[in-house]
C-alpha cells in the first residue's frame, strides 16, 4: 500500500499542502471560492521542528492503526492499507484525537473528525498534497 | 498449516472476543472459531447506547463488525452462557448441559453492574440498569415526555444515560456518593466545571448523597431528602465476570489475573477485555482498565498467542475521552508526580510527571485539544521528558517536540536524513 512520505529535509515550510489538501477536500472546483476568506480545515499541517526544520504531518495510516481500534462509533476504519472514516457514524467523542501518537486527527467545521484519505474519496486521484508540494518533500511511495 | 483443525472457543460477544476471533484469524484461517454470547445480538458497539437514546445513532450504525463479517471469516455464534470451565477435560459447559471441546479458550465476559442491597428497591416497577443494548431500549420505552428520572451513579455510564436521554423526560436527577460528578477521572475543579454545564442542560445533582431506600416512586435519600420519580437508572458501578476462571481454580483479583500474553494461570485458558486486570502501563498498578481500546488490542493478542503466536500487549493505561454538551474532557494515566498546569481560553490542563516520564494528564475545556494523543504516546511508550520540549508541548502538542532521532525511528513514513 501506498503512503504519504514526509522528507524532512525538502520541506520549505511554505504551507502549500495544507492549502490543497482543505481544496482537494472542499467539494469545490474553483479554488478561490473554496478557500478565500473562509477558516481553513487541512489534514495536513506543516510543524516547525527548530534550527529551520520544517515538515507536515499527516495520518501515517498506521499497520496496527490504535485510532480504529479505539473508535467507539466504528466510524474509523482500516480497509486496504488506508485509515478512513465515515462521518455519517462520528459522535464526536475525540477518542481517536486522545490516542493518535502523531496528532493527525482534528474537528471538521460539523463538530465530527476529519483526518487524511490519501484523497481516495475526493476525486482527486493521487494525493493532493503530494502533487503540490514544489520540493519533493512530500512523495507517495509502497 | 498440515496441524489438525483445532476448536478455539471465546465466551462473551464484546469488542474483546471480536478482537481474539481476528487475532487467531491472522494466522489459523481454518480452524474452528466459537463465540458463545448471551446477548442474543451481533456484537455492537456498547458506548453507543447513550447516543441511540439521543438519535445519534441507530441499531444498524452500532454494529461492531459489518453483515456477513462472521460468515466471511468462519466465526460461529452460539447463543448461551457459559457456566464452567473444565481444564482437565478442555471443555466448556454451556447453561442447559451442552459441553463444547476445545483446544483454548479465551474468557472475554465483560463485567456486570453491581448493585448494592438497597432496602425497597424490589418494589421500584421501572429500574433498569445501563450497559447493553436491551438496557437501552427497554429504558427508552419506559421514559414519556414528563418523566421523573432518578440515576443512581455520577460515572461515566451514569452521566452519558442522563445526557442521552434529558431532552425526552421531564426531569433527570443524578445522585452519588461521591462528592463530585466523574469522580474516577476528574478532580475537583474539572469535576465542577463538567457538573456546571450537565446543570446548564437540566440535570440536577444530589452529590455526597445516595438512595438509603425506595418506595414503589420514592427514593429516601441518606441524607434525608426524597426524590420522587418515574424511572430508576441504576448505574452504581460494574464488577469485572471473573467466576468462570475463579471457579475452575484460576486465580483472579477484581479482575482474571492475566499476563502480558493474556495467558491466565490457567493451561489454554486466556482472557481479555473488561474482565481482566493488568498492569497499568502509567504507574498505577495491576488494575481493571475496562476500556474499548485495552479490549480491543488484548483481544487480539489473546487470538494470535491461542493461534500458535507470540504476540504481546503491555502498554494497557486507563485513558477517557468524554464530553457532555460541548465540554470535552481528555483523560489518561495515574495522577500521581508532581502537578504541571496549564491554562487557556476556557481550558485547563494539568500534567503528573514522576521520575522524568509523564505518567497522566487531565484536559477539559470547549476544545477538540487536537494532538492531545502525543501525551497518551509520552505515557504508553514510556518516553523521558527530557528528550522533548515539554514545556511547549503542554500548550500545544505536536510531532515537533520529538526529537529528530525519535521521529526517524518511530514515524511509519518518515525521512529525515
Amino acid at each position: 500500500m501506498k503512503r504519504v512520505v514526509v522528507n524532512e529535509k525538502w520541506c520549505l515550510g511554505c504551507h502549500l499542502c495544507e492549502y490543497n489538501c482543505a481544496f482537494a477536500n472542499s467539494g469545490l472546483k474553483d479554488m478561490a471560492k473554496a478557500l478565500k476568506g473562509k477558516p481553513l480545515f487541512p489534514r495536513i499541517r506543516v510543524l516547525d521542528g527548530g534550527d529551520g526544520i520544517t515538515f507536515a504531518v499527516s495520518c501515517r495510516h498506521c499497520t496496527d492503526p490504535i485510532c480504529v481500534r479505539s473508535c467507539i462509533s466504528g466510524a474509523l476504519a482500516f480497509r486496504d492499507g488506508a485509515v478512513t472514516i465515515d462521518k455519517e457514524r462520528c459522535v464526536g467523542c475525540f477518542t481517536c484525537i486522545l490516542v493518535c501518537p502523531y496528532g493527525a486527527i482534528s474537528r471538521d467545521a460539523d463538530g465530527a473528525v476529519q483526518k487524511c484519505e490519501l484523497c481516495l474519496k475526493n476525486g482527486t486521484g493521487a494525493p493532493a498534497c503530494v502533487r503540490g508540494c514544489p520540493n519533493g518533500a512530500l512523495t507517495y511511495e509502497e | 498449516m498440515l496441524d489438525m483443525k483445532k476448536t478455539y472457543v471465546i465466551i462473551g460477544g464484546g469488542v474483546a472476543a471480536v478482537g481474539c476471533a481476528e487475532g487467531i484469524r491472522t494466522t489459523d484461517k481454518s480452524s474452528r472459531v466459537v463465540i458463545i454470547a448471551d446477548e442474543g445480538r451481533a456484537p455492537y458497539f456498547r458506548p453507543l447506547i447513550s447516543y441511540y437514546l439521543e438519535g445519534k445513532t441507530d441499531l444498524d450504525r452500532m454494529r461492531y463488525r459489518p453483515e456477513g463479517f462472521y460468515s466471511e471469516n468462519g466465526i460461529e455464534f452460539i447463543n448461551g452462557k457459559a457456566t464452567a470451565i473444565d481444564v482437565k477435560a478442555h471443555t466448556v459447559t454451556l447453561d442447559g448441559g451442552r459441553k463444547i471441546k476445545y483446544d483454548a479458550v479465551c474468557v472475554a465476559a465483560g463485567s456486570s453492574p453491581f448493585v448494592p442491597p438497597m432496602e425497597g428497591l424490589d418494589k421500584v416497577e421501572k429500574k433498569f440498569g445501563f450497559m447493553t443494548e436491551d438496557d437501552a431500549l427497554s429504558l427508552g420505552d419506559a421514559l414519556f415526555p414528563d418523566c421523573r428520572v432518578l440515576i443512581v451513579g455520577a460515572g461515566l455510564i451514569g452521566l452519558k444515560c442522563a445526557e442521552g436521554i434529558v431532552s425526552r423526560c421531564g426531569s433527570v436527577t443524578v445522585c452519588d456518593l461521591a462528592p463530585r460528578v466523574l469522580s474516577s477521572i476528574l478532580d475537583g475543579e474539572a469535576a465542577s466545571l463538567m457538573q456546571a454545564r450537565l446543570e446548564e442542560h437540566g440535570i440536577k445533582f444530589l452529590l455526597s448523597d445516595t438512595a438509603a431506600s425506595f418506595g414503589p416512586h420514592t427514593a429516601f435519600m441518606k441524607s434525608g431528602k426524597t426524590v420522587d420519580f418515574d424511572v430508576l437508572v441504576l448505574a452504581v458501578g460494574v464488577r469485572a465476570n471473573v467466576s468462570l476462571v475463579k471457579d475452575a481454580g484460576g486465580s483472579v483479583g477484581r479482575g482474571i489475573t492475566v499476563d502480558c500474553r493474556m495467558k491466565t494461570s490457567l493451561p489454554d485458558v486466556y482472557a481479555a477485555g473488561d474482565c481482566t486486570e493488568t498492569e497499568d502501563a502509567s504507574g498505577g498498578g495491576v488494575r481493571v482498565m475496562a476500556i474499548m481500546p485495552n479490549a480491543a488490542f488484548g483481544g487480539r493478542c489473546a487470538g494470535a498467542n491461542m493461534a500458535g503466536g507470540d504476540a504481546v500487549f503491555d502498554c494497557a493505561i486507563p485513558m477517557n475521552a468524554i464530553g457532555f454538551f460541548g465540554l470535552h474532557a481528555l483523560t489518561a494515566g495515574t495522577y500521581e508526580g508532581e502537578l504541571h498546569e496549564a491554562r487557556g481560553d476556557g481550558t485547563l490542563r494539568r500534567f503528573y510527571v514522576k521520575d522524568g516520564y509523564l505518567s497522566g494528564f487531565m484536559l477539559i475545556g470547549d476544545d477538540e485539544f487536537t494532538g492531545a494523543g502525543i501525551y497518551t504516546s509520552l505515557i504508553r511508550n514510556r518516553i523521558p521528558l527530557d528528550t522533548l520540549d515539554f514545556e511547549t508541548l503542554m500548550q500545544a502538542p505536536s510531532v515537533a517536540s520529538f526529537s529528530p532521532g525519535y521521529r526517524s525511528l518511530n514515524i511509519e513514513g518518515w525521512k529525515n536524513a
